[in-house]
């Protein structure tokens, strides 16, 4: 009984460190989109705020990525369906003797390197282009150095095997005798095609063009090489990791998962509903034709519509919402922060002046190593040899002790932040008179040790 | 009859690669027949279908329906019907879409369709059940489906493929007598495929048995059943006893065997097969066990055995007798109240009626 427990709680563990493992990541990535930093983060929470959607929204390259990208998409989904429909039906219904050989050149693709299909698809494309005479400039050669062209082409290319894959298992369920018995009763080749094969390999193309469409739009090694001055969503994004990212991408990130859901749901709540109408007929009710006939016994549906409904909430909202207010505390937290902060090390520094006196350099100098040595080893504070040996590389602009002392600040553990510097530039120079001046609260204890605590 | 449409296979050999499916096969049937062919499982039965519907075309030889050459024809052209083995009904229609679909496909209306399945459903005693699909129909439902779809084609010929080959017993029967009386109805030819010699007997006007590619018989049921041409024939369709021997003397269509260990017997002798044997040839004569009877006979219709065992099949009793060496004879009688028709172990002498033997030449049996 014991062991039995403890095997199911190793289980809910297993399963909950698998699925921690499977949504963490969107999970932590939908609430940077949240997050008012301008780095993606989760953790320290600042503001609420839906400013990255709207960001995202007026990111025009975005923009234009994702609308080439639904018609690149919906291109493949067309070129791609139609191709595998044809090998698969060739491979099953047509050629079944040269079967294999069929089936090892089709999949090919799909084992290639998404690289080379799009190098080659650019090379190869070149070359026919060249072939037909279209000289440099002319119409015909700018076709076929288009980049939705290309891009279509390429992504096709292995998109149209998993396609075919699709196919392939729904025919070989299919039974031809049908067609035949179409034919026998006097439809043409097209007819029985038609009105039997394809309601037939429906549901088929209904995923597959799903999942082609899902394919091309996730695509980047092939499209990287054939969109050439296009641009798509995952070419826009690879660019945007290149150059930095804001939380607008985790903005998108998180609509996409939305839409997933909801996709999900409607399906599962339209599958559910004809489940339950065919049901309904088989007991021979006329159920089902009232709107309250779908949600009966239709969770998704149910979910499908909640959550539809709380999108609308939230996007009302967001037009109201305006984190303005919270912002400006937290800037004004932040400033507070580096204000007290500064303030500590300098009143370190004026306690170690005044605690070395004696020494016979120049007083600034021999106060800037003073406060460098206190930043490196607090408490090696008198060691005047080693201070002396660091002075001459710090001591020439008579700024630079400031320097040190903002770093300090802004990485307490570690000094050599200094490109953190000019950021905290502005604030220095209020600070610089107060260097000069107050010697007042270099004997305050608590200062003297706030700044080797930051330490 | 001969109302209806004819159809002649000429020569016709079907090969798949090296493989003989068909082997010149010569067959005639009527205007308005119902023409089986009879034969075990493999023979090549559907294979003749499929030529005579079109999905296939003969290696050799010509398929004439209605005196026209059907080469280069295809099935949707040909005034054929075919009811699948496994009736191939279309899954994702509904019953009268299914039943009307030859007349979808010519372009017809909605209303005009839906009137013509309600005739049809009707017909087949399924009227009002025209919304349901083929999924939602019993088997024996789903078989008189396809039936109708098959009618509304308006077929001359109808071809049928052991539509009846995965319905249990009693529907079987049942749908034997509806078809033989549909057939009657519509007046078209049927061609009845299937592997039941009692189904070919009971529904045909003429019947064709098929071993292997070859057709060794056509004629009517009782042609075959009385006087069947060869060995295969003779022990395909209905029970048989099987005696060989050596050829003493032919005369005109009676032929004398002797059978060792039983003596000379006299048969009936086809003219094909007399032009085939002479006297001293091996040969092999047939008996029907229920032509067989207790008694003496009459010289060469004539034989003794020894009474092996006895078993009592409610309407007639069947005897098994040894007649040494030889293999097993049945004797069927008729239940007529008496019991016990001799004692376990005893020697009886059996006779059969004048032409109730029949003299083939040695060939192979039908192994069932
Ligand atoms: N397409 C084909 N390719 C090769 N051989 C075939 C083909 N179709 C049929 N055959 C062969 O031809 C022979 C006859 O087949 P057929 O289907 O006509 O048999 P059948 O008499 O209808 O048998 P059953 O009663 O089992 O339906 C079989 O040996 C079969 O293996
Ligand atoms: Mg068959």
């Amino acid at each position: 009984m014991k062991s039995l427990n403890l095997s199911r709680l190793a289980f809910a563990l297993y399963l909950l460190i698998f699925f921690t493992y499977l949504m963490g990541p969107l999970l932590v990535m939908s609430l940077t989109a949240f997050n008012s930093p301008s780095f993606p983060s989760a953790s320290p929470w600042e503001c609420f705020t839906f400013e990255w959607f709207s960001v995202l929204w007026h990111d025009n390259h975005i923009r234009e990525g994702i609308y080439y990208s639904v018609i690149i998409g919906i291109g493949t989904v067309v070129l791609s369906v139609s191709m595998g429909l044809a090998a698969s039906i060739v491979l099953t219904q047509i050629w079944p003797r040269f079967r294999s050989a069929f089936y090892t050149m089709i999949i090919a693709p799909i084992l290639i390197p998404g690289v080379v299909i799009g190098i080659s698809t650019l090379v190869f494309w070149d070359r026919v282009g060249r072939l037909l005479g279209a000289g440099e400039g002319s119409a015909l050669n700018g076709f076929f150095h288009n980049g939705l062209f290309l891009t279509i082409l390429g992504q096709s290319s292995f998109i149209a095997s998993y396609a075919m894959l699709v196919f392939v298992a729904r025919l070989q369920r299919f039974d031809p005798g049908l067609t035949e018995a179409a034919l026998d009763l006097g439809a043409t080749h097209t007819q029985a095609f038609r009105k039997i094969l394809l309601p037939f390999m429906r549901p088929a193309i209904a995923s597959a063009s799903v999942l082609a469409f899902l394919a091309s739009f996730e695509n980047y090694n092939t499209t990287t090489f054939t969109i050439v001055d296009y641009k798509t969503l995952t070419t826009v994004l690879a660019q945007k990791v290149r150059l930095g990212i804001d939380p607008s991408i985790s903005a998108l990130a998180f609509s996409i998962i939305t839409l997933t859901v909801l996709a999900a749901l409607a399906v599962e709540a339209f599958r559910r509903h004809s489940a339950n109408r065919l049901a309904a007929r088989l007991r021979g009710g006329a159920a089902g034709r009232l709107l309250s006939g779908f949600f009966r016994g239709n969770v998704p549906a149910v979910l499908l519509v909640l959550l539809s409904m709380a999108v609308i909430v939230t996007a009302g909202v967001a037009q109201r919402y305006d984190p303005t207010q919270c912002k400006v505390a937290v800037q004004a937290a932040k400033k507070a922060e580096i204000q007290r902060r500064i303030k500590a090390l300098q009143e370190s520094r004026k306690a170690r002046e005044s605690a070395a006196p004696a020494t016979p350099a120049p007083k600034a100098p021999n106060a800037n190593s003073g406060a460098f040595g206190n930043v490196f080893a607090p408490n090696n504070l008198p060691g005047a040899p080693g201070a002396s040996q660091t002075a001459p590389a710090q001591e020439s602009p008579s700024q630079k002790p400031g320097n040190g002392a903002f770093g300090n600040v802004f990485a307490p553990g570690n000094l050599s932040g200094a490109s953190d510097a000019p950021d905290a530039a502005p604030d220095s120079p209020p600070a610089r008179p107060d260097n000069g001046s107050g010697f007042g609260n270099v004997f305050d204890p608590n200062n003297l040790s706030g700044v080797s605590g930051g330490n | 009859m001969g109302s209806g449409v004819a159809v002649n296979l000429e020569n016709v050999w079907i090969k798949f690669g090296d493989f003989v499916a068909v082997r010149d096969a010569n067959v005639s049937i009527n205007g308005g027949d119902f023409f089986s062919f009879l034969g075990p499982s493999g023979c090549g039965k559907t294979t003749i279908l499929r030529a005579v519907s079109g999905f296939l075309s003969p290696s050799q030889g010509r398929v004439l329906i209605g005196g026209k050459d059907m080469a280069g024809i295809g099935p949707n052209r040909r005034p054929t019907a075919l009811i699948f083995q496994n009736l191939a009904l279309f899954p994702l229609m509904k019953v009268w879409e299914n039943i009307t679909f030859s007349m979808e496909v010519k372009g017809a209306s909605a209303a005009e369709r839906r009137k013509r399945a309600d005739e049809l459903l009707d017909m087949i005693a399924l009227g009002g059940q025209g919304d349901k699909l083929p999924s939602e129909l019993s088997g024996g439902q789903k078989q008189r489906v396809a039936i109708a779809r098959a009618l509304c084609a308006s077929p001359d010929v109808l071809l049928l493929d052991e539509p009846l080959s995965a319905l249990d017993l009693k529907l079987r029967q049942h749908m034997r007598t509806e078809l033989r009386a549909i057939q009657q109805r519509v007046g078209i030819t049927f061609i009845y495929i299937t592997h039941d010699q009692g189904e070919a007997l009971t529904m045909s006007d003429n019947v064709a048995v098929m071993k292997a590619g070859v057709i060794d018989q056509i004629g009517t049921g009782r042609d075959v059943y009385d006087l069947p041409s060869t060995a295969f024939v003779a022990s395909f369709v209905g029970e048989n006893n099987m005696f060989r021997g050596k050829i003493l003397r032919i005369d005109g269509d009676s032929a004398q065997v002797d059978v060792a260990g039983i003596g000379p017997l006299v048969g009936r002798i086809s003219p094909a097969a007399s032009a085939q044997l002479d006297a001293g040839d091996e040969a092999m004569i047939f008996i029907r066990p229920e032509a067989l009877a207790p008694g003496e006979g009459e010289a060469g219709r004539t034989l003794n055995a020894t009474v092996v065992n006895e078993e009592f099949e409610g309407n007639a009793f069947t005897v098994y007798l040894d007649a040494g060496g030889n293999a097993e004879i049945r004797m069927s009688l008729a239940n007529t109240g008496q019991h016990r028709i001799a004692e376990r172990g005893s020697r009886m002498a059996l006779h059969f009626p004048a032409g109730k033997a029949v003299v083939v030449p040695v060939g192979e049996l039908a192994s069932e």
